[in-house]
C-alpha cells in the first residue's frame, strides 16, 4: 500500500483539497461524534437561527455511536455507521463550515456536491472494525445533547486514526475507482 | 411437565447478549481467514485483515465486535411440557436483554417508539422475540443481537412462480447491490423462500442463524446457495473496497407456499454475524 498521510485537525480547505480519492490517512487531533439524532437537532437549531452547540469550522465529523467505555478505558468499541443517514443533513453542516467526515459506505449527489463547493472531504474507516479502531480513540468527551446517550456531539482526540479519502473535494470516488476492476456481472 | 423458573431465562439471555457481541463465532471466523487468502483485491485484502484484527481483539480483551450491538432478536424454542414459573416470560426474556445490555457495556440501540419521539428506552429493550412450541420439556434459546447498517439494506419481494430460480437470483442480486457496501462487506446473506410475506422475512433470519459451513439439506437449495454466493461475489462490491469478497456465505431456508406466490426476503449481516445459542 501507498505511504499513508498524517492529518492533524483542524483541517484546513486548502489542505482538505489536496487530498484525492484513495489516498489512505491517519488522522490525530480532536475529531467530533455525531450522528442520526445529532444532525436533525443540529439542522433544527441552525432552522430557528441559532448557532450550533460546537463550531466545527474546518473540523471533522466523525458518524459514530459508540459503545459505552468499560472502567479503565477512554471508549468503548468505535466504528463507523453509515453516512448516507445524514445525507439529508450534511449539506447544511458543511456550508458551516465542516471540512472532512467519518464513516461508511455510499453519498447522495447532493452532499458531493456541496463538498466540491466548500472543499471538504469524505472519508471511510472499516466498517465493523470497531474494536481495532477504539485503539487509536485516547479521549472522549460529551460537548452536547447529553441525553441522546450514544449518539451525543462528543469530542474525540485522536492519535493515527486510520482512514481512506473515499470521496474528494473534487467528487472522485474511490469506491466507484476500487470496485471496477472485479466487477464481472 | 417440568417447571423452569423464568429467572433462569434471564440470567441466560443475559449472558448470550454479551457472548454473541463479543466473540466472533468461528464459522465466520474460519471463513474470513481464507478469504484473507482467496480476496483478489489487495486493498481487500488489508480489509478483511483488520477485520480479523478486530476479532482478535474483541476475543482476547472482551469488548463488543462492532459498536452497533444491535437489536436484540431471540428465537426461544419451548418444548410443550415445560412450565414457566415466577413471572411473565416476556418480561423475563427483556429483563435479560436489559442485564446483559448494561452489565456488558454494549450500546443501547433501541427507541421506544419509531416515528415521532424516538426516545432511546436506554436498555436495549424491548427484544424482538419470535416463540415456537415444540416437542419434550427443553427451551432452546437463540440470540442474534441485529446491527442496522445491514438491516437497513435488507428486502422482501412478493414474486410469482413463473419468476422462478431465474427471479429469486435477480431479487438476490438486486437487494445485494443496493446495499452495496454499506451493510459492511464482507456479509452473510439469508435468504428466506416460500410461506407468507412475513414468514420468508422470518425464513431470512433464520438463515442466518445456521453455521456458514453447513449448506442446506435440500441439494437443489444447496447448488442455490452455491449459485446466490459466485453471484454476489462478482458484483465488485468485496469487503468495502472493491474485491471479490462480498459476502462470505449465502444460507437458504424454504417452506411450503401458496399456489400462486413466492415469497423472497433477502436479510444482510455485517461480517459480525452474531448468534449464541443454549439449551435449557
Amino acid at each position: 500500500m501507498a505511504e499513508k498521510i498524517r492529518i492533524t485537525t483542524p483541517l484546513t480547505e486548502e489542505a482538505a483539497r489536496k487530498l484525492k480519492a484513495g489516498d489512505s490517512v491517519l488522522i490525530s487531533g480532536i475529531i467530533y461524534s455525531a450522528r442520526d439524532a445529532a444532525h436533525k437537532r443540529m439542522v433544527e437549531t441552525l432552522d430557528r437561527g441559532e448557532k450550533l452547540p460546537v463550531d466545527l469550522t474546518n473540523q471533522i465529523v466523525y458518524y459514530l455511536g459508540p459503545t459505552p467505555a468499560k472502567p479503565g478505558n477512554p471508549i468503548g468499541s468505535a466504528g463507523p455507521t453509515t453516512a448516507g443517514r445524514m445525507d439529508a443533513y450534511a449539506p447544511r453542516i458543511i456550508e458551516q463550515g465542516l471540512q472532512g467526515m467519518i464513516g461508511k459506505g455510499s453519498r447522495a449527489p447532493e452532499v458531493v456536491e456541496s463538498m466540491k463547493k466548500h472543499g471538504a472531504v469524505y472519508f471511510a474507516a472499516v466498517g465493523g472494525a470497531a474494536a481495532l479502531i477504539a485503539k487509536s480513540v485516547k479521549k472522549y468527551e460529551v460537548l452536547a445533547y447529553a441525553d441522546l446517550g450514544p449518539e451525543a456531539i462528543a469530542a474525540l482526540t485522536v492519535e493515527d486514526f486510520p482512514a481512506i479519502v473515499v470521496i474528494d473535494s473534487e467528487g472522485n470516488n474511490f469506491y466507484e475507482e476500487g470496485q471496477k476492476p472485479y466487477r464481472r456481472i | 411437565m417440568r417447571s423452569i423458573n423464568v429467572e433462569e431465562v434471564t440470567q441466560a439471555i443475559a449472558k448470550l447478549c454479551i457472548n454473541a457481541c463479543y466473540y466472533l463465532s468461528e464459522d465466520v471466523y474460519e471463513a474470513l481467514v481464507k478469504a484473507k487468502e482467496t480476496e483478489e483485491s489487495p486493498l481487500g485484502r488489508d480489509v478483511i485483515d483488520q477485520i480479523v484484527q478486530n476479532a482478535d481483539i474483541a476475543r482476547n480483551e472482551d469488548r463488543p465486535i462492532c459498536q452497533d450491538t444491535g437489536m436484540t432478536v431471540i428465537f426461544m424454542e419451548i418444548g410443550q411440557d415445560v412450565h414457566f414459573e415466577g413471572g411473565n416470560l416476556e418480561d423475563a426474556v427483556n429483563a435479560g436483554v436489559a442485564k446483559g445490555y448494561t452489565e456488558g457495556y454494549l450500546r443501547k440501540s433501541v427507541v421506544a417508539e419509531p416515528l415521532f419521539d424516538r426516545k432511546n428506552t436506554t436498555n436495549n429493550t424491548p427484544a424482538v422475540l419470535h416463540t415456537y412450541i415444540v416437542p419434550g420439556d427443553k427451551v432452546k434459546i437463540k440470540v442474534a443481537p441485529k446491527g442496522f447498517g445491514s438491516e437497513n439494506k435488507s428486502g422482501l419481494k412478493m414474486l410469482v412462480p413463473a419468476d422462478g430460480v431465474e427471479g429469486v437470483k435477480k431479487v438476490v442480486l438486486d437487494v445485494v447491490k443496493h446495499a452495496g457496501m454499506n451493510p459492511c462487506p464482507p456479509t452473510v446473506i439469508g435468504v428466506g423462500i416460500g410461506g407468507t410475506m412475513e414468514k420468508s422475512a422470518i425464513l431470512a433470519k433464520k438463515a442466518l442463524l445456521r453455521s456458514i459451513k453447513v449448506r442446506n439439506p435440500h441439494p437443489e437449495y444447496a447448488k442455490l446457495e452455491q449459485e446466490l454466493l459466485e453471484m454476489v461475489n462478482k458484483t465488485g462490491i468485496g469487503p468495502q473496497l472493491g474485491g471479490t469478497t462480498t459476502a462470505l456465505a449465502v444460507n437458504v431456508e424454504w417452506y411450503p407456499t401458496h399456489i400462486a406466490g413466492l415469497p423472497v426476503a433477502v436479510n444482510i449481516n455485517c461480517h459480525a454475524t452474531r448468534h449464541a445459542e443454549i439449551e435449557l
